[in-house]
């Protein structure tokens, strides 16, 4: 007996190797085709530089984010005292307030994805595992879930429970899982018909196995793609409710917070919106590069 | 399509429930009420107050009697404007709110369809650039940072347009506000439509009428259009959805009395019958234009209706 688990243990170990060797090539494979893309590319190296900005820019200007000077109220960008971006109606310097934005604004979009991603995963991927009644039950509050003013209900939501910038995470995270949620369910559902997972089951393999060495390799790919597209629209909701004054609060800010307060003050100082206006489209536009140039880069056939 | 019909029905009527529902156990589960802010009043003002709304009673009892008021079509008094019952604040603000979306709608589909149409028939060309670039943009710039650069230009540089107010829907103050609201479901539909344009165009049945000798205009028009349009319609919900939020947004900018003020209005005051009122009658109007988007696909692609 032990002769025998010993010769499957080896066999098994065997065909991993083999089988990673193939997956690792599929990915270089990906890698390449991603690298060649020189939009993609460039769209990750400005959101790179973006997101160093955030961290870095508060130290290489000489003011901080919460200074008042009341001599410089409203002046245009300038190389002057270092306001480079201008500075706002209460004399506060725009440069070191648009990146503390970019910082909250990035974070928000990272994290409500990340809630997003986890629900939507764990709730498709059980749905289209077990099939049959659960399946078509937990598809139904779906589509249920998916007729719904969701963002009235986001509204309702912080305003009801206090503007807490946790239950903006969580609001938008707890409505944007539902697309996330269909893909993988579909995936899951034809993975799960391929006559290699059938091969699998049929040498003895386990359902954790299954899932580990068929499964999950196929749902990353559309998720990667999903997560990258979403991260935008998730930057996208925060702002809209910043702008309307219902997300993040002085004296913290984001892009939506500084472009609803240029938006006040358009008439005497348009580069209020302008500026936090640009870094969020360059932003968006990044993202969706990438999540576009990931796509063919993942899936050549869809082109 | 009777049948087809009405299993959508019955889907759409338990949903606008669960929607009543949760918002209104969601409003009530938050800590505080609609009478914090003023707290000057004595204690027995406030109980008599929260009497005459039924806050006093327990949630489930109120739920009840609500749903009892809503059935004979009454939504309950504001008790921000406390003049005024919830049905007349809907009665002044709904119809801004549809002609503006409408508007917007109907603007977005004439606009989409059409740039995409003809940039996928110009593919790769410099008007196939163009347009997608146009498309780009409107879809990364978002509404609530082209209508204040809008008032900006037109509004105040250019002194073309009225920056704010309704002035009844005078075609000058809709200008700027459609536009806004239009722009980013005219970016996403002309690249729904390019797409599924060259899709169609690859089809055999178009090579066959090429084939047989038909002008290129009557390709298009009488051949592909039809199939063009299959997935637009299942994207009119989401439209539809993008544009009620939008205008939650513009009708903030531009000063417009529309229902997304009393929306906003009625949140930030714990105004419960308004609130209620207006997510009910959003959600309503949502739910049956999907319906309507529904059975337009369905008329369109009939092996919809057998599923």
């Amino acid at each position: 007996m032990g002769f025998l688990t010993q010769r499957r243990d080896r066999q098994l170990a065997a065909m991993q190797a083999a089988g990673r060797t193939v997956g690792r090539s599929l990915w270089q494979d990906a890698t390449r085709r991603f690298l060649s893309n020189k939009v993609a590319v460039g769209s990750v190296i400005v959101l790179l530089l973006i997101s160093v900005m955030a961290v870095f820019a508060p130290l290489l200007s000489p003011h901080t984010m919460e200074d008042f000077y009341w001599e410089y109220i409203l002046v245009p960008p300038t190389l002057e005292n270092g306001h480079w971006f201008g500075t706002d109606s209460n004399g506060r310097d725009m440069f070191v307030r648009t990146f503390y934005g970019a910082r909250v604004s990035l974070t928000i979009g990272v994290m409500t994805t990340a809630v997003a991603l986890v629900i939507g995963v764990t709730w498709g991927s059980v749905a289209g595992f077990f099939g049959g009644k659960i399946d078509n039950f937990m598809m139904r509050i779906v589509d249920v879930l998916y007729a719904l003013p969701l963002l009235f209900f986001i509204i309702i939501l912080v305003t009801v429970f206090g503007r807490n910038i946790y239950l903006v995470f969580i609001g938008i995270g707890a409505v944007e899982w539902l697309t996330m949620s269909r893909i993988v369910r579909g995936q899951t559902l034809s993975v799960k018909q391929k006559e290699y997972v059938e091969a699998a089951r049929a040498i003895g393999l386990s359902n954790l196995v299954i899932v580990r060495r068929h499964v999950v390799p196929n749902i990353v790919g559309p998720v990667i793609v999903f997560v990258t597209l979403l991260i935008p629209t998730t930057i996208l909701v925060e702002s809209y409710l910043s702008f309307l004054g219902l997300g993040v609060q002085e004296p913290m800010t984001s892009w939506g917070t500084l472009i609803s307060q240029g938006a006040a003050n358009i008439d005497t100082g348009p580069w209020l919106l302008l500026i936090p206006g640009t870094f969020l489209a360059i932003t968006l536009f990044c993202f969706n590069f990438i999540g576009d140039g990931l796509r063919d880069a993942l899936d050549p056939e869809g082109r | 399509m009777f049948s087809f019909v009405s299993r959508r029905l019955a889907v759409a009527l338990p949903t606008l429930l669960v929607v009543i529902a949760g918002s209104f156990f969601l409003m009530r589960a938050a800590p505080g009420g609609p009478f914090d802010a003023d707290a000057q009043l004595e204690p027995e003002v406030i109980e008599n107050l929260r009497a005459a709304y039924d806050l006093d009673k327990p949630v489930t009892e109120q739920f009840m009697l609500y749903m009892a008021r809503l059935l004979r079509g009454d939504f309950g008094p504001s008790i921000t404007y406390a003049d005024y019952t919830v049905t007349e604040l809907l009665a002044i603000g709904l119809p801004v709110s549809v002609k503006l979306g409408l508007t917007a709608i109907v603007v977005a589909l004439l606009f989409g369809c059409l740039m995409g149409i003809i940039s996928a028939l110009n593919r790769n060309r410099w008007i196939d650039y163009v347009t997608m670039s146009i498309a780009m943009t409107g879809f990364a710039v978002p509404a609530f940072v082209v209508a204040p650069v809008l008032t900006l230009v037109f509004g105040l540089y250019l002194k073309l347009l009225p920056i704010s107010g309704w002035n009844d829907g005078a075609l000058q103050n809709m200008v700027l506000p459609v536009i806004a609201l239009a722009l980013p479901q005219i970016a996403i539909l002309s690249r729904l439509t390019r797409g599924s344009m060259l899709e169609v165009m690859r089809q055999n049945y178009i090579r066959t009428a090429r084939a047989k000798g038909l002008p290129e205009y009557k390709v298009v028009a009488g051949h592909a259009l039809k199939a063009v349009s299959l997935p637009l319609v299942s994207y009119l919900g989401p439209a539809i959805a993008g544009i009620m939020t939008g205008s939650v947004i513009i009708e903030q900018i531009f000063g417009l009395p529309g229902m997304g003020r009393y929306f906003i209005q009625g949140a930030l005051n714990r105004d419960y019958p308004l609130v209620m009122g207006t997510v009910i009658v959003y959600a309503t109007a949502i739910i049956l234009l999907n319906l309507l988007a529904d059975v337009i696909y369905g008329y369109l692609d009939p092996r919809v209706r057998r599923e």
